[in-house]
């Protein structure tokens, strides 16, 4: 990313003579001078519909009661909605728990998994690149599919994964046919599914250490793990805090494999925020309240993608 | 004779092997599954214990997902979506994202990327208000212009790098020339990032065709999208895997092939640009 060291007017001048050369009639002449306004206008034109004025009506929506299968309009009610998310909906605040603790289990195990990953893989050896290309599938990989995939695996009595746990001598599991173990079982698939894309961000900041610490720590004296620990592990982390918060930003979101698989059951062991909110607004309706919850799913992400940003300036990449 | 050096050192080369296939054997497992699943006749694929290598071929289940259902319909709608999102993308993007590398126009940037950040979930509700008012559900319109904010993103923030890589001095000759900044923009820059428009292009595509969740609201009988087809299948199939694997196989069998070609981009993408391979 380019730091933004340069102003709008400063950045790359052109010696203003320039300009009369290419004259072909006044509008050619004003669109050339406020080329860097028109060369985006479209784009923020478009942003501005589908994205800042949706997001103006969710927020004014989310201070109404409104239900869109009514024939009556939407009735001003103030913060009633988020008195109720915050107070009184003791489903919205497992909800929220259900989704922090969902993000923070994949994330964990997705940042142990990747980094040793990482590491493991951080050589010249032969089938580097058939490496990489395996481990861009899971990331691109049609949700939809992948979750088929993982319902048919988990069949509690004909799936291949209670199969291959009974080779190890355990005692078969429900996977996302028990509202126990349902969580777990949708933490794998994104496990899965995202290991990957940590691994190859933590392979992006290894290859760009530089070597003279090392050679430093080697005269020293230090053992492999001590250079791991004190120079390996520092060096990396703001590569590997980028790559957690921008997972962190889409586990909080996570939809699709929940939707496919489980759709919050079984008894509401997998519904998180997202699912929640979506069933508020497409089962029941219920505009005005869904709203009050996308804006504090908007918050909650908004949050965690601040320190992203944040975090991002600061790195040094 | 092998000293022990080196015989150490071949164990450690099988070690390590041994240890890479543990890693990606998930990753290659769940693919193969899939795809030995869809060739399995129904007694094959729900057998307990499962045939892991030896079972018998049949195609089947790619049969009964043309003739059970409207598959090529629901192909058609994915590609026009998705086509059409990338099209109406790069017609925007692309200038944008060459405004930004040009005049370092952080804030704009910035906006796009909170617009990845924001659930898209915020933005499901107006959208089902506003094109059920304007009638516009079940259309394909309405699902290019919400594909769009996952396609647009990826477009400005990976095309900003690749317009910053063009050099500097080869647009001011050309502005020197008496070339405009469109001309600039046409003739100098945008042939020198075509590599990268395709990258873009293909990743736009690929997310739009994924996309389930905006898909499964504003799409209806006659714009729905495959993902959306194949989740119902679920239901209606049960237990016939061999059917819902081959369409499983073929909605995700483009993707992976489209990703293959521009997986040098991929994560670049994901990241929008934080991360360059």
């Amino acid at each position: 990313m380019t730091s933004p060291t340069e102003t709008a007017s400063g950045a790359r001048a052109v010696t203003p003579a320039v300009g009369r050369a290419r004259a072909s009639g006044r509008l050619g002449n004003w669109g050339h001078r406020n080329a860097r306004f028109l060369f985006p206008a479209p784009a923020v034109l478009l942003v501005a519909a589908i994205i800042v004025y949706p997001i103006v009506y969710t927020v004014w929506m989310s201070l109404q009661d409104w239900f869109a299968s009514s024939l009556t309009g939407p009735k001003f009610i103030g913060a009633a909605n988020y008195q109720k998310i915050l107070f009184g909906d003791p489903r919205f605040r497992e909800a929220v728990v259900r989704t922090l603790y969902f993000t923070v289990v994949v994330i964990a195990g997705e940042t142990v998994l990747g980094v040793a990953m990482a590491l493991l893989f951080n050589r010249e050896f032969w089938g580097r690149g058939l490496l990489r290309t395996l481990a861009i599938l899971p990331m691109v990989a049609t949700p939809v599919a992948i979750g088929l995939v993982f319902v048919m695996m988990y069949h509690p009595t004909l799936g291949v994964a209670n199969y291959l746990v009974s080779l190890t001598g355990l005692a078969p599991f429900k996977w996302t046919y028990s509202s126990s173990t349902a969580l777990y079982a949708i933490a794998v698939v994104d496990i899965w599914q995202w290991t990957p894309l940590i691994m190859l961000i933590a392979l992006a900041g290894l290859a760009s250490l530089p070597q003279e610490p090392y050679e430093a720590a080697h005269i020293d004296g230090a053992t492999s793990l001590q250079a791991f620990w004190h120079i390996t592990l520092p060096l990396l982390r703001p590569a590997i805090v980028v790559a957690i918060l921008f997972r962190a930003i889409d586990a909080i979101k996570t939809f699709d494999i929940i939707f496919i698989m489980t759709q919050g059951g079984p008894a509401n062991s997998t519904e998180t925020i997202n699912i929640l909110l979506f069933n508020q607004a497409f089962s029941y309706f219920n505009m005005g309240y869904a709203s009050s919850m996308a804006v504090a799913l908007f918050a909650v992400v908004m949050g965690a993608s601040l320190i992203l940003i944040k975090l991002r300036r600061t790195a040094a990449w | 004779m092998v000293s022990g050096g080196r015989r150490r050192s071949r164990l450690r080369t099988a070690g390590f092997y041994a240890l890479a296939a543990l890693f990606m054997l998930p990753t290659v497992f769940v693919f193969y599954w899939m795809i030995t699943l869809s060739l399995k006749p129904q007694v094959e694929a729900t057998a307990y214990p499962p045939s892991f290598f030896l079972f018998s071929v049949t195609l089947k289940g790619y049969r009964e997902v043309f003739t059970k259902y409207p598959f090529l319909l629901y192909t058609w709608n994915s590609l026009v979506i998705a086509a059409g999102c990338t099209a109406l993308g790069l017609a925007v993007g692309l200038p944008a994202a060459y405004s930004v590398a040009r005049w370092r126009q952080q804030r704009l940037a910035l906006t796009v990327l909170v617009a990845r950040i924001i659930p898209g979930i915020s933005y499901l509700i107006p959208w089902y208000i506003f094109f059920r008012h304007l009638r516009l559900i079940d259309t394909h319109a309405a699902l290019i212009l919400t594909h769009l904010i996952v396609g647009l993103p990826i477009i400005i923030w990976v095309m900003i790098g690749f317009f910053e890589d063009v050099p500097p001095d080869l647009e001011d000759a050309a502005l020197i020339d008496g070339c405009s900044y469109f001309g600039v923009f046409w003739r100098v820059a945008l042939p020198l990032v075509r590599p990268g428009v395709v990258a873009t292009a293909i990743l736009s595509f690929v997310f739009s065709w994924n996309n389930f969740l905006f898909s499964v609201i504003l799409a209806g009988r006659q714009t729905r999208t495959l993902p959306i087809a194949v989740f119902n299948m679920i239901s209606y199939e049960e237990i016939n895997w061999g059917t819902l694997a081959a369409a499983a196989t073929m909605i995700t069998l483009p993707v992976l092939v489209l990703a293959l070609i521009v997986q040098r981009h991929i994560v670049t993408g994901l990241t929008f640009g934080a991360v360059k391979q």
